[in-house]
């Protein structure tokens, strides 16, 4: 059975990037192991030589002419921007 | 008249509008009305009234010059939360995206207002689509039309618990759903009106907010099956858009309705008699069959072995493709930002505001599942068991032409209840999930009160593609249970 303690939790949340208050960490790992352990149950279904589904219908991807048809819509690409700079999305620095 | 008009289905206001008993002016605003007097309900997160009052006009200048788009034209309906509509605010739900303006239209409401249709506003929904009771969203929970009941307020279901609100209480004709796990056919259960869940591909998921790309289907939410299918065609169809829309032809869907289900071959599947199972449930469900055998349909038992594990798969798999679609909500380009030192703590910051409980244990969850050393154990074993529950399917439709389950295990519950532990209210969709991950298409058909006065639907599961089978059966079973209830006020 697996079990996820506070520490994992915490690594988890930051994969995840996800900010998750210290004090909602044990909460959390109790929570999240009760989700687990039931969905475990999985392990008993002999799924030896069965192939995982990937798609849901039978389907082949249908294919496009590779040509542009889109695009040139800068303003409506800025329109949601919390912090749009000029033409550009605006970040904390990333390079010193 | 007001009355009059907020209670007719799509199918009699169509009819009216074109014989000229009144506008579509004159039916927009007795919704309208209808909704300012029902905001307590809190059905709608944004609200267009003037937008609607144009769109109804141009209809009714459209019909004064003889043209019409269709059966739609005029036709007040509502949209959930979770369809971009450009110009006018998409929340999801989630405080992540509570100043987000799509510049652009999802393909379904893109067609439906090419069809006429009028928008009233956008409605409630668990946010991100994420929960079955409605009560996970940013902007509050909804309450079912149908309570209070001993003093308490009810869910109307969900996720797409506004939509299956307001067409309860009569404050829009249809609405649009979207159904993951059951987030159409529960809510329609939990408020007495009909929800079609079609096959994955039948609708294009272009510009609807997606929460688990695999399972994730637009529908109709209404009060008749015969709506249903009316909504339905202008819904559904190949989008270029969406690489996962069939390209397949979109039959007439009302026509199907009429068929009748002389020498239907239903099945009933007999590991849907689950341990504890309400006893009101499984009375309606044996009068269900009892409905369609004298409708002249012939039925038979069939099994679907893996069914008890399909929760189990549903939530490895939905929070799987949930951490990686919500993993572009970092505050960079659009929604809420929260600032930080760095551009992590910016992104963690942001995704720790903006994200509400379920949907971080859900991130947290699927983060969990597809991290190195667990993708197999979970995410692939769990693929694996998917293939089986389909195959399951596959193998009762060779013997019988659609399948009857209850569609909930219960009537719709007080807010608040089901909320200490989050496995109790996954339950909720044990009967509709299996159906999800085969991708099939699944009607919700009220027919008939539980003991406490609350309705209770009845599902009919198809072949994919086959949505006229089941609309066909779900109108003779709608005629047999003659399910003529409505909230009080209504």
């Amino acid at each position: 059975m697996s079990s996820l303690d506070s520490a994992t939790v915490k690594t988890i949340a930051y994969l995840a990037r996800l900010r998750i208050d210290d004090a909602q960490c044990d909460a959390l790992a109790a929570e999240l192991s009760g989700i687990l352990q039931w969905i475990e149950q999985l392990r008993e279904v002999d799924t030896e030589g069965v192939a995982p589904m990937t798609s849901v219908a039978a389907m082949t991807l249908a294919r496009r002419p590779d040509v542009v048809n889109d695009g040139s819509s800068l303003g409506a690409v800025l329109s949601n921007a919390p912090v749009p700079v000029d033409d550009y999305y605006a970040v904390p620095k990333v390079v010193e | 008249m007001t009355d009059a008009l907020t209670s007719l289905t799509i199918a009699a206001a169509r009819d009216a509008l074109a014989g000229g008993k009144f506008s579509a002016v004159e039916l927009t605003e007795a919704h309208l009305q209808a909704m300012g007097g029902a905001s307590g309900l809190n059905a709608f997160i944004t609200t267009t009234p003037e937008a609607a009052l144009v769109g109804a006009a141009e209809a009714d200048a459209r019909r004064a010059k003889g043209e019409t788009r269709g059966p739609l034209d005029g036709i007040p309906l509502a949209i959930k939360d979770l369809f971009c509509t450009e110009g006018v605010r998409t929340s999801a739900g989630s405080h992540i995206l509570d100043n987000f303006v799509p510049p652009y239209e999802s393909t379904v409401t893109g067609k439906l207002r090419a069809a006429g249709a009028v928008m009233l506003g956008k409605t409630n929904l668990d946010e991100f689509a994420m929960g079955s009771s409605n009560t996970t969203s940013w902007f509050g929970p909804v309450k079912n039309p149908w309570g209070p009941q001993d003093g308490k307020d009810l869910v109307p279901g969900g996720s797409s618990g506004g939509s299956a609100a307001a067409v309860a209480g009569r404050l829009c004709l249809g609405a649009t759903g979207t159904d993951t796990g059951g987030s159409i056919r529960q809510p329609a259960s939990f408020c007495g009106i009909v929800g079609i869940k079609p096959t994955y591909g039948r609708c294009s998921r272009w510009g609807i907010v997606a929460f688990a790309s695999s399972l994730d289907q637009a529908g109709p939410m209404t009060r008749s099956v015969r709506d249903a299918a009316i909504m339905l065609a202008a819904m559904a169809g190949h989008d270029p858009k969406d690489s996962t829309s069939a390209p397949v032809a979109v039959p007439d869907f009302e026509a199907a309705t009429g068929r009748g289900i002389r020498g239907l071959k239903v099945g009933i599947p007999r590991e849907y008699r689950i341990d504890g199972m309400a006893a009101e449930i499984d009375a309606l469900w044996r009068q269900g069959e009892a409905w369609l055998r004298e409708g002249g349909a012939e039925i038979c038992e069939v099994s679907l072995p893996h069914t008890r594990y399909a929760l189990a798969t549903y939530y490895i798999i939905a929070p799987a493709e949930a951490s990686s679609n919500l993993a572009r909500y970092d505050g960079v380009r659009f929604g809420l930002r929260v600032p930080g030192e760095t551009l992590d703590e910016m992104y963690m910051n942001t995704r720790g505001e903006g994200f509400g409980a379920e949907v971080r244990r859900r991130i947290l969850i699927g983060t969990y599942v597809l991290s190195a050393g667990y993708y197999d154990a979970y995410y692939l074993k769990a693929q694996k068991v998917r293939s089986l529950i389909a195959r399951d399917f596959a193998e009762a439709f060779e013997t019988v032409d659609v399948i009857l389950t209850p569609t909930a295990p219960s009537d719709a519950f007080a807010i608040g209840e089901n909320t200490d532990d989050p496995v109790t209210m996954y339950l909720n969709d044990v009967f509709t999930v299996p159906t999800s991950l085969a991708g099939l298409p699944g009607i919700s058909v009220p027919a008939g009160l539980s003991a406490r006065g609350l309705p209770l639907g009845l599902q009919l599961v198809g072949r994919p593609f086959d949505e006229e089978t089941v609309l066909s059966a779900a109108a003779a079973m709608e005629s047999a249970a003659g399910f003529d209830a409505a909230p009080s006020g209504c």
